[in-house]
């Protein structure tokens, strides 16, 4: 099951809808939480649309939008769309409807914009796509199975176009409510530095990033070669699941040029992505994300970005990179953990 | 690729807490339709909504879970629990084996318990009503009491999600990655989703009438609904007697409108006329289509609209449940799914609930009664916001 | 009435985030949906909302929705006769 990238968009923390991405910068930092730099979505949206539609609907169309530019494709077969947390903007608007109106006269639209599907079904919308439209809302896993389906689907129609994307948004309020669960940072330091910080918790982010697959290689600089979760392992399930899953790629593990972490900045966690995956692999070059794009659970699809760059530019950017073994770029291993129990792996190579 | 079979099916909604309990409902024109009277809400005592007639804290005697944990959670739990029993399967451990379940609420009955006094002081309302709150904490939920580990899925299309639940297991048994699927959906009635549905101005303060031309809008429901899915290999190991296969299945975008659906009901076209290729059937071999029929003005009448479109004048019989259970959302698929193993298990058709009169526009004339017949394909339709489509067609296992 | 008219404007462009569009540039008795600001089927329950929420005015049923909002003046209009203090 091989997909190449034909297309890529991103809207982040970071500059990364633009051609020449990546002037890396400190994020748009409140609190504990990166948003994302927003472009003229103009550019991508009509007004008609614009006007109604919620922050993530924008983020969504207008990176969908830039991977179906790149693919040179009006329209994709298939959309699949992960998102962890739906519209959370939406969710809590219309909540807090319901308690200060007391039920009367409510808006409908932050309703019905607070659904899911609602970001996937708005790209099938602007782009008059009639095909498959999916979304997976399996928190961290979110993206990994809607990669998953994508990879099934061209499988069964190999000559399909699919846009897959990971999305999730980051509000005040959410970040309010999973600061008091203890899992962001209690001090705030600024992102670029939470790999050094000796404490628990992380810092929030959010993003949209899409991704037209087919299985033509043509124009193509990458290409996903495997996809796998890991739900609650032990160390050495860990372990095992890296190793069964480069060997199903006929590769081990001298074979990966990069490894791409999703350190987050938990002191505790990260030493164990240290003596889990980084410290296996003392032949590869290692690098990090998290500081770019913040916590949050499409983060993966994010660090897919980020690996498809790197392999297109064949070049480590400096602000990732915390170990540079001096390899060309072929294989990156990228291997994501959200909190405790979410592991996923994808294999990334250059084409 | 394989070909994929129902082994077991569990199912709770207004209309009763099990698989026999709503077949016999169904069989003997019982509807679970009422006023509301679980939620606090302007609406109780007015609005008719189809409950599910045990409460939390029965739900989780009866399930062995928490009784803590979101109602979304413990309907699920029941349902698929039934469903696993029912598919006699003597160790889930020795195959490789999927949760897929649909939602649209997810822990959302507990969070707007949360939200009240949370606005008002950011340190307030009890942490415990959010902890579950996001859609993919339910499924983790109930895979952990079932002993699921394999593959652990939610899926979230609005009304069609269970059906996309029920496609998804049943692909990933045809590509070899799923020995069993436990596929379905499970919604609890809320708030938020009342006072949705409302501000739409699309549910009908009366029972609804689906498919009649003086229809007025939709009632919800709460529910679960789980068929348990097996790949040839197992069949054959274990010698089970399959209640069903899955024969076809399609997931279409009307990509009209967020909200309405296409006049000519294009989106539900495509699904139903690409789930019957891919079930290589032609429409005149459709014993009974289950309608998606949630009692709108524009879904009735897009959907008819399609039906016509592709089965002519020589339609199946069909009704719409939703007149016996509401609209359970993201469970409506799964729910239905299980109705449509009911109906070639008994070799039955059922009725649609308080018709009288035809659509002027399409002239469909829904089932008027319970009737024994002669049921081996069956269509299940459910089409959802976001013009999100999907069609399934179970077959019974003779032919 | 001209004030209501006024006002209305103000309120519905705030209300449906008509962001390009100017109280000036709606003219009285220009059509709302369709060809004329473009309104769909969201928005008219939008106005709906509007009219409850800011005019103390019900509109029980959504078919309606299109003969009262056929302009400006008939949203005034309708408000003028149906308005509960």
């Amino acid at each position: 099951m091989i997909a190449y990238v034909k297309g890529v968009g991103n809207i982040s923390p970071q500059m990364t809808w633009r051609d020449d991405a990546f002037s890396i910068r400190d994020g748009d930092q409140t609190g504990n939480y990166l948003s994302a730099i927003e472009p003229d979505y103009a550019a991508w949206i009509n007004p008609q649309q614009l006007r109604r539609i919620s922050r993530i609907l924008k983020m969504g169309t207008a990176a969908a939008s830039i991977a179906l530019q790149e693919a040179k494709l009006s329209s994709p077969d298939a959309i699949i769309t992960g998102t962890g947390m739906g519209c959370v903007e939406d969710t809590g608007k219309f909540l807090d409807k319901i308690t200060t109106l007391n039920e009367e006269a409510l808006n409908p639209t932050p309703f019905m914009q607070s659904t899911h599907n609602t970001i996937g079904s708005q790209i099938g919308l602007m782009v008059g796509c009639k095909g498959y439209n999916q979304t997976y809302v399996q928190g961290a896993f979110s993206f990994e199975h809607s990669l998953m389906d994508a990879l099934m689907q061209l499988d069964e129609q190999p000559d399909f176009n699919i846009l897959v994307g990971g999305v999730d948004e980051v509000t005040e309020t959410y970040s309010q409510i999973l600061q008091r669960f203890g899992l962001l940072k209690r001090e705030t330091p600024r992102s670029m530095d939470i790999f050094s910080s000796q404490t628990r918790g992380t810092i929030l982010g959010e993003g949209a990033a899409y991704f037209v697959l087919s299985r033509t290689a043509e124009g193509s600089n990458a290409s996903i070669q495997g996809i796998k979760t890991l739900y609650q392992p032990h160390a050495h399930e860990l372990h095992d699941g890296i190793d069964s899953f480069l060997a199903e790629a006929l590769l081990n593990r001298n074979d990966v040029d990069l490894v791409l972490t999703g350190k987050s900045g938990d002191a505790i966690a990260d030493k164990q992505i240290d003596r889990d995956v980084n410290l296996r692999f003392p032949q590869s070059s290692l690098a990090v994300f998290k500081h770019l794009c913040g916590e949050h659970m499409v983060a993966s699809s994010f660090a897919l970005w980020l690996a498809v760059y790197m392999l297109k530019h064949q070049q480590m950017h400096e602000a990732v990179v915390i170990k540079d073994a001096g390899r060309p770029l072929k294989n990156i291993l990228v291997y994501n953990r959200y909190y405790q129990d979410h592991h996923s792996l994808l294999l990334v190579r250059s084409c | 690729m394989n070909q994929v079979f129902v082994i077991g099916a569990g199912v709770i909604s207004a209309i009763g807490n099990s698989y026999s309990e709503c077949l016999s409902s169904l069989m003997h024109c019982r509807s679970g339709i009422a006023a509301l009277t679980t939620l606090d809400s302007i609406h109780k005592g007015k609005l008719p909504v189809g409950e599910v007639k045990l409460s939390n804290e029965a739900l989780a005697e009866a399930t062995g879970g928490n009784p803590a944990l979101t109602r979304t959670a413990l309907l699920g739990l029941h349902a698929a629990q039934e469903a696993v029993k029912d598919s006699k399967l003597p160790d889930l451990g020795a195959w490789r084996v999927g949760l897929l379940s649909a939602t649209t609420v997810g822990g959302m009955d507990k969070t707007e318990m949360f939200f009240p006094a949370f606005m008002q002081d950011s340190k307030a309302g009890k942490l415990k009503n959010v902890v579950h709150h996001a859609c993919g904490s339910t499924t983790e939920i109930m895979a952990g009491y079932l002993g699921v580990k394999d593959f652990i899925t939610t899926i979230n299309t609005a009304c069609s999600s269970s059906v996309n639940a029920i496609m998804m297991g049943a692909r990933m048994i045809r590509h070899n990655l799923l020995d069993i699927a436990i596929a379905g959906g499970t919604d609890a009635l809320t708030r938020f989703t009342i006072n949705g549905f409302n501000s739409l101005m699309i549910l009908d303060d009366e029972p609804c009438k689906p498919f009649d031309a003086n229809r007025k809008g939709l009632n919800l429901g709460e529910g679960a609904g789980y068929l348990v899915l097996a790949s040839e290999r197992v069949i054959g190991n274990l010698q089970l007697n399959p209640k069903a296969i899955i024969s076809g299945y399609a997931n279409t975008n009307d990509a009209y409108h967020q909200t309405a659906s296409s006049p000519e009901g294009n989106g539900s076209y495509a699904a139903m006329k690409n789930a019957l290729a891919m079930a290589d059937l032609k429409s005149s071999d459709i014993d009974y289509i289950n309608l998606h029929g949630t009692g709108t003005k524009n879904n009735d009448l897009s959907e008819g609209t399609a039906v016509k479109r592709l089965f002519g004048e020589q339609y199946p019989r069909l009704s719409s449940t939703k007149a016996y259970t509401g609209h359970t959302l993201g469970a409506s698929g799964g729910v239905e799914a299980v109705f449509s193993v009911m109906a070639i298990d008994n070799q039955c058709v059922f009725p649609n609930l308080r018709f009288k009169t035809a659509m002027p526009e399409l002239g469909v004339q829904p089932q008027m009664e319970m009737q024994k017949t002669n049921v081996n394909h069956v269509m299940s339709n459910s089409f959802g916001f976001g013009g999100n489509c999907a069609s399934i067609i179970l077959s019974s296992f003779k032919s | 009435m001209e004030q209501l008219i006024g006002e209305l404007k103000i309120q519905i462009i705030e209300a449906l985030n008509l962001k390009h569009v100017k109280p000036e540039q709606i003219s009285d008795d220009q059509p709302l949906f369709g060809e004329g600001l473009g309104l769909d089927s969201i928005d008219a329950l939008e106005l709906i909302v509007l009219l409850q929420q800011k005019h103390n005015t019900k509109i029980a049923n959504a078919q309606d929705g299109p003969k009262i909002f056929k302009s400006v003046r008939s949203i005034a209009e309708y408000i003028t006769l149906h308005k509960t203090s």
